[in-house]
């Protein structure tokens, strides 16, 4: 068996793509996918016949989208459209390119959720406590959040922060859908969506789609820019006990502890190191979930701990500094991974890290994920 | 009028359940072999994966977890409910259930004891709720 920490350094990002974030009914899922392909095809210069691997998360049937791009991969994979898919896909992307399946993977994500009016909630998404009208993934969150504010004191003004360093970031972002600065003040005053969550806790939904490639590093030295290393990951399910759908009672704190560990373990750095968080961010409270199992701050201090603007590029810790779900685009983590390149590429314009050489993604969800991402 | 709001759907492991709410009693399942005690059921015990389920009736006590209000109705049913709260239960026996908390007061707390009521919400279907103790 061979350790996976030998991975370290070993698989590089060459190539990210975007497309606009937004609503838009005339195009599908497959011509938003080809336009964020063509851009990570455009970003790295590569040859896409070159492309051998192949993984699409979000997109109706893998066949077609072959066949829109005109790709015979060697290599091929479906992810369901879930939340929480990104940095699994990436995972294995990289593991099969160690393993010589393929040499270069394209990953495809394409979310058109916006104009298909999709709700997350409701008959969309049959659950066990449907007849007490307990639903969306939003109410879920509001469930652990409020168990945190009884638990530990944290109180929705800290929950703020969150929403509002992100927002701030958006308002850095000139491709964000959403970029009006908001205070925390404006955050207690929107309406409830479920209590104790507020509108400005809950992400975006909107169209969108997002394609990175990825090679070994030696072949990574081929291409247009510098290549971005995949460092260290780590990994965690939270299948039992799960009778709530995307709730936990720990808060997947033991999850993101122990993916968080993997990763620095691998990467040989410490929290401490990270210059950006990108943290999956469907609702505010999964940040702060997210810093306490990473070890930022004390289990139950997350709360006093993102006081004060530390998540804002120049605090404590710069988190989501694309403007995450919340204010940039619901890409379901994939954008996040981007955003995590670019900062590393030092292509971020108003919004860069200042000597940014480590950035961790996250993910604290049932299928917990962690990266660790470095300058080539 | 009909009501309008999601019923229970039966599946091959829920039906004791909802004919045993009927009769005002509220079913866990458990592992005859282990013991442990679980909602909702699974076709084998997920700590010794044996076959031998069977139900129980709980005490219907227990202490609230969580509470959340929904102010977003997901079926037009629960319109006219809005908001409506929807509370998280530790059973006495041990598993945490999902239902909803027939009391308005915003005066909660974490560990609060409540206790099962029942709702009969359809000829069929009756619904079991907690109530503060």
């Amino acid at each position: 068996m061979s350790d996976l920490s030998n991975l370290k350094d070993k698989i590089a990002v060459i190539g990210v793509g975007n497309t606009k974030y937004g609503n838009f009914p005339e195009i599908d899922d497959y011509g938003l996918a080809a336009h964020a392909f063509r851009n990570a095809v455009e970003d790295c210069g590569i040859d896409k016949n070159k492309v051998d691997g192949m993984l699409v998360c979000r997109i109706p049937y893998y066949a077609r989208m072959g066949e829109v791009l005109g790709l015979n991969p060697r290599w091929t994979l479906t992810l369901p459209g879930h939340g929480r898919m990104s940095a699994m896909g990436i995972i294995e992307a990289a593991t099969a390119i160690a393993a010589g399946h393929c040499d270069y993977v394209a990953l495809m994500y394409a979310n058109i959720g916006r104009s298909r009016r999709v709700n997350y909630g409701g008959d969309e998404s049959p659950g066990t406590w449907d007849p007490w009208g307990f639903t969306s993934p939003g109410a879920a969150h509001a469930m652990a959040f409020r168990r945190h504010m009884e638990l530990y004191g944290t109180t929705t003004r800290q929950l703020a922060e969150v929403s509002v360093a992100i927002r701030h970031h958006a308002s850095l972002n000139p491709d964000a859908v959403m970029r009006t600065p908001f205070t925390i003040d404006d955050h207690e005053a929107a309406r409830f969506i479920t209590a104790p969550l507020r509108l400005l806790d809950y992400c975006l939904i909107n169209d969108g789609a997002v394609c990175l490639i990825l090679t070994s590093k030696e072949r990574a030295k081929d291409f247009k820019k510098p290549p971005v290393l995949i460092s260290g990951f780590g990994a965690r399910e939270t299948y039992s006990p799960s009778p709530i759908a995307n709730f936990d009672m720990d808060f997947w704190y033991p999850a993101v502890q122990d993916a968080g560990r993997q990763a620095y373990q691998m990467a040989g750095v410490t929290h401490e190191d990270i210059d950006g968080l990108m943290v999956y961010d469907n609702f505010s409270p999964t940040v702060l979930f997210s810093l306490e199992g990473l070890g930022f701050c004390a289990r139950g201090e997350s709360g006093s701990f993102v006081e004060n603007g530390a998540l804002k590029i120049g605090g404590r810790i710069p988190v989501n500094t694309d403007g995450g779900h919340l204010s940039n685009s619901y890409m379901q983590g994939w954008a996040l991974n981007v955003e995590a390149v670019r900062q590393l590429r030092g292509e971020c314009g108003a919004r860069q890290i200042p000597d940014c050489e480590v950035v961790q993604y996250v993910q604290a969800t049932p299928c917990t994920r962690s990266i660790i991402y470095t300058k080539g | 009028m009909s009501y309008t709001k999601p019923l229970p759907k039966p599946d091959t492991l829920n039906q004791p359940f909802w004919k045993a709410a009927r009769e005002g009693k509220f079913l866990l399942q458990y592992c005859e072999d282990c013991g442990d005690t679980r909602f909702p059921p699974g076709p084998v015990c997920p700590k010794c994966l044996s076959s031998r389920q069977a139900w129980k009736e709980a005490s219907g006590r227990g202490t609230l977890e969580s509470w959340v209000d929904m102010h977003r109705a997901y079926w037009d049913g629960f319109k006219g409910d809005l908001p409506y709260r929807v509370c998280l239960v530790r059973l006495e026996e041990g598993p945490v259930v999902v239902s909803n908390l027939t009391d308005k007061t915003d005066n909660l707390r974490m560990g609060q004891p409540v206790k099962v009521v029942y709702e009969a919400v359809t000829d069929d279907v009756t619904l079991p709720k907690f109530a503060l103790v």
